[in-house]
């Protein structure tokens, strides 16, 4: 147990997956929301890298994937960002129990 | 293609015309459409004269025999390797005798109607339509092919619908023109029922493959000759209902009569010279086809024809609007075509065939010159009633010579055309068939009688309290009247048989002077009997008709044929299909349709509650999803 490897990297990348899923599901706060995607994405892109580094040493696809996730999730959070100001905005919250209008 | 191809000329040019004028709507040409129509039309006459004049002279035989040519001919719509609709061209010695027939009449309707119909509104539609009608039949004589014809003949239904409708605003001619394309419909479901049984039957739809197949004795489809109706009799007969509805045959006559609501030039040109002879020419043209493959159905044929002959004669006797007792003389030597394609036999013997189409050929000039006459007449009285005219014969000279000529012309007179064509009938009848040839020769003498009553009634009778105060019409009217004439006049000398007969030879039809003795004493009879009546005004006709009691009142009702079909339209087809087909529709069409339709609604009513608008919960729902795919599909991998 002195050099962590794949099972510890991957052991790491399942808890973050469900605890942003736990968190995902039950805050209603949307930033936190938010927050929690950020973790779904991150334990994906530590795969990525574990994979890559014990799977197939001295190739770059993981690390380009992982590259790839980051850029998409800062594009997401902006995009996120500014749909909950537009809920605070006509709201007043950002619970998002507030915003069900959109039903039967 | 062929150096006969500029025959596509000949209907192209109406068609043409009927674009022209069509196309721009209400208004346009309001002066000179007539003229623009009219052109065409002498362009289209001009070259079926000459067609007719290659054809009978040079390159139509073929060592002695008039040949079957295809001179266009185009593969329009391929099923199978040996059955498709072609359209194409046809030239035979009954079709190139109709394009000259049609084309010259239609001319001379064309120049009628340019003053005739001046002043009218709708001046352009008038002629679009007369174009459009002129194209379609000319276009149906020639077609190649049975199908090509089936267009052709729909067309023509089509613009006699228009034409009998043309006055739109009276009503009586809207229901006129309805009646007529629902009768000639309900008779063309038989033709085109008719069309497919024997075109499946005999594997192709082309006439001349067609003729060859069943109008010869030696293939190999006529080997079993049965005696019992074949299936091919059943489709003959059928496509001779189809004949018998546009030829006004007992009893689908009854659209003919109303058809008289429309112009009077349209009723010299479709309603009795060219569109009801459609039928003797559909039955013309597959006649070796009914001789040798389906012989049951010929007397059929010649009692239909000579039923509806005497029936309408009988009725055309106690009719009193002048455009009826037209109307029904029509019917009633439509029906003598009709019968005369009934008795012929083929070969040498075929003088039935000859003697029709040398009818339906004479017809055509002294029946249209009837009408364009009556159109004067009416013109000048503003009346279609007979009791409005009377003296006439003063002040509307030409006329008077001329329906004179036409009505000796119908009443078999020598040496006027009908007198020919008319002995010709009654010689085949009377070879062939002895009670067709009384019955004929009793229809022949009340046609004298009926078309002279009509005669004396207009021209002499004098009638005191109409005072001529117009001229008799203008020249251009006269004209064809005088053209007209002149046709009725001489063309029973032209030697028919010569020309057009059953297999395409020469039959010789002379003269035999004594067998004329009786129809044409008979018809002078039937003149001086009309003379007695009706030259001075006098009750002996009202005296005779009280006399004949319900007879006449059978005949001027139409012996109730009107009423017997209202009773099964309007009480057995309406209330007893109409009703019960109704209630099906709306209890169980409609239910299972409402069925259908309220169990969705329930079903989302009580489903609709998963939408909640919860973004939450959809995500949950959509990842438990995910999961159990997932799930599913690793158990089906590791199955395997």
């Amino acid at each position: 147990m002195n050099n962590p490897g794949l099972y510890h990297m991957l052991f790491v990348s399942t808890a973050l997956f469900f605890i942003g899923v736990y968190g995902f599901f039950t805050r209603r706060n949307l930033i936190t929301m938010l927050m929690s995607i950020e973790l779904i994405l991150n334990s994906v892109c530590l795969n990525f890298i574990a994979f890559n580094k014990y799977a197939w040493p001295g190739k770059m696809d993981g690390l380009f994937f992982t590259l790839f996730i980051i850029a998409a999730a800062a594009a997401e959070a902006a995009l996120a960002i500014a749909i909950i100001i537009n809920l605070y905005r006509s709201h007043n919250t950002i619970d998002v129990n507030a915003a069900e209008e959109m039903k039967y | 293609m062929s150096e006969q191809s500029y025959i596509l000329l000949i209907p192209l040019m109406p068609f043409l015309a009927f674009l022209l004028l069509g196309i721009p709507g209400k208004g346009a040409f309001s002066r000179t459409a007539g003229y623009i129509a009219g052109f065409a039309m002498l362009i289209s006459a001009a070259i079926s004269i000459y067609t007719a004049i290659g054809y009978f002279s040079d390159w139509g035989k073929l060592n002695g025999v008039y040949q079957q040519l295809n001179p266009v001919h185009y593969t329009w719509l391929q099923f199978t390797p040996d059955l498709s609709i072609d359209m194409g061209v046809l030239l035979d010695p009954v079709s190139v005798m109709m394009l000259v027939v049609i084309s010259f009449i239609s001319l001379m309707v064309h120049i009628y109607s340019i003053s005739y119909m001046k002043g009218e509104e709708r001046y352009n539609i008038y002629f679009s339509f007369l174009s459009l009608f002129s194209f379609s039949m000319l276009a149906l004589v020639m077609s190649a092919n049975i199908f090509q014809m089936y267009i052709f003949w729909e067309l023509v239904g089509v613009s006699s619908f228009l034409l009998i409708g043309y006055y739109y605003q009276k009503p009586s001619a809207v229901a006129a023109s309805k009646k007529a394309f629902i009768v000639t419909r309900f008779a063309d479901l038989g033709l085109l029922i008719g069309i497919l049984i024997v075109g499946f039957q005999a594997g192709t739809f082309d006439f001349r493959v067609l003729i060859e197949h069943l109008g010869n004795p030696g293939h190999e489809i006529l080997t079993l000759r049965q005696n019992d109706f074949s299936p091919i009799s059943w489709g003959m007969l059928l496509i001779f209902i189809g004949g018998a509805g546009k030829s006004a045959m007992l009893p689908l006559h009854i659209w003919l009569p109303d058809a008289m609501e429309g112009p009077t030039p349209v009723s010299a040109l479709i309603h009795a010279a060219t569109m009801v002879v459609a039928g003797v020419f559909l039955v013309a043209r597959l006649f070796p086809v009914y001789y040798f493959s389906a012989w049951q159905v010929l007397p059929i044929i010649s009692w239909v024809g000579v039923l509806s002959a005497l029936f309408a004669a009988i009725i055309a006797c106690t009719q009193t609007d002048i455009k009826r007792v037209l109307a029904y003389s029509t019917m009633s030597q439509i029906g003598f075509m009709m019968f005369a394609l009934g008795v012929s036999g083929f070969g040498t013997e075929g003088l039935g065939f000859t003697a029709s189409q040398f009818h339906l050929f004479t017809h055509a000039f002294f029946k249209a010159l009837l009408f364009l006459c009556a159109g004067l007449v009416i013109h000048h009285v503003h009346s279609n009633e007979m009791r409005d005219m009377g003296g006439l014969k003063k002040s509307m000279p030409i006329t008077h010579i001329c329906f004179l000529i036409a009505c000796l012309a119908i009443a078999g007179i020598p040496p006027f055309a009908g007198f020919f064509s008319k002995e010709e009938i009654l010689m085949a009848a009377y070879e062939r068939s002895k009670p067709v040839y009384w019955i004929a020769l009793f229809t022949s003498a009340l046609t004298a009688f009926y078309m002279f009553r009509l005669y004396f009634r207009i021209f002499w009778n004098a009638n005191p309290h109409h005072e001529s105060h117009h001229k008799e019409g203008p020249a251009g009217q006269l004209f064809t009247l005088i053209v007209l004439a002149a046709g009725a006049v001489v063309l029973g000398f032209i030697p028919f048989g010569n020309y057009v007969s059953t297999d395409g030879k020469p039959l010789s039809t002379g003269l035999h002077l004594v067998f004329s003795v009786a129809p044409v004493l008979l018809g002078l009879a039937g003149i001086l009997t009309a003379f007695w009546f009706y030259k001075k005004q006098s009750d002996r006709a009202d005296r005779f008709a009280s006399g004949a009691g319900s007879l006449y009142q059978w005949a001027f009702h139409k012996f109730y044929i009107d009423e017997v079909w209202l009773f099964i339209t309007r009480k057995i087809i309406m209330k007893g299909i109409g009703t019960s087909a109704a209630w099906v529709d709306k209890n169980i069409v409609d239910g299972a349709v409402n069925l259908s339709g309220n169990s969705t609604v329930r079903f989302s009513e009580k489903i609709k509650k998963i939408q909640s608008g919860k973004v939450q919960l959809y995500g949950l729902v959509y990842l438990v999803s995910v999961v159990l795919v997932v799930l599913i599909i690793i158990y089906f991998i590791n199955r395997n």
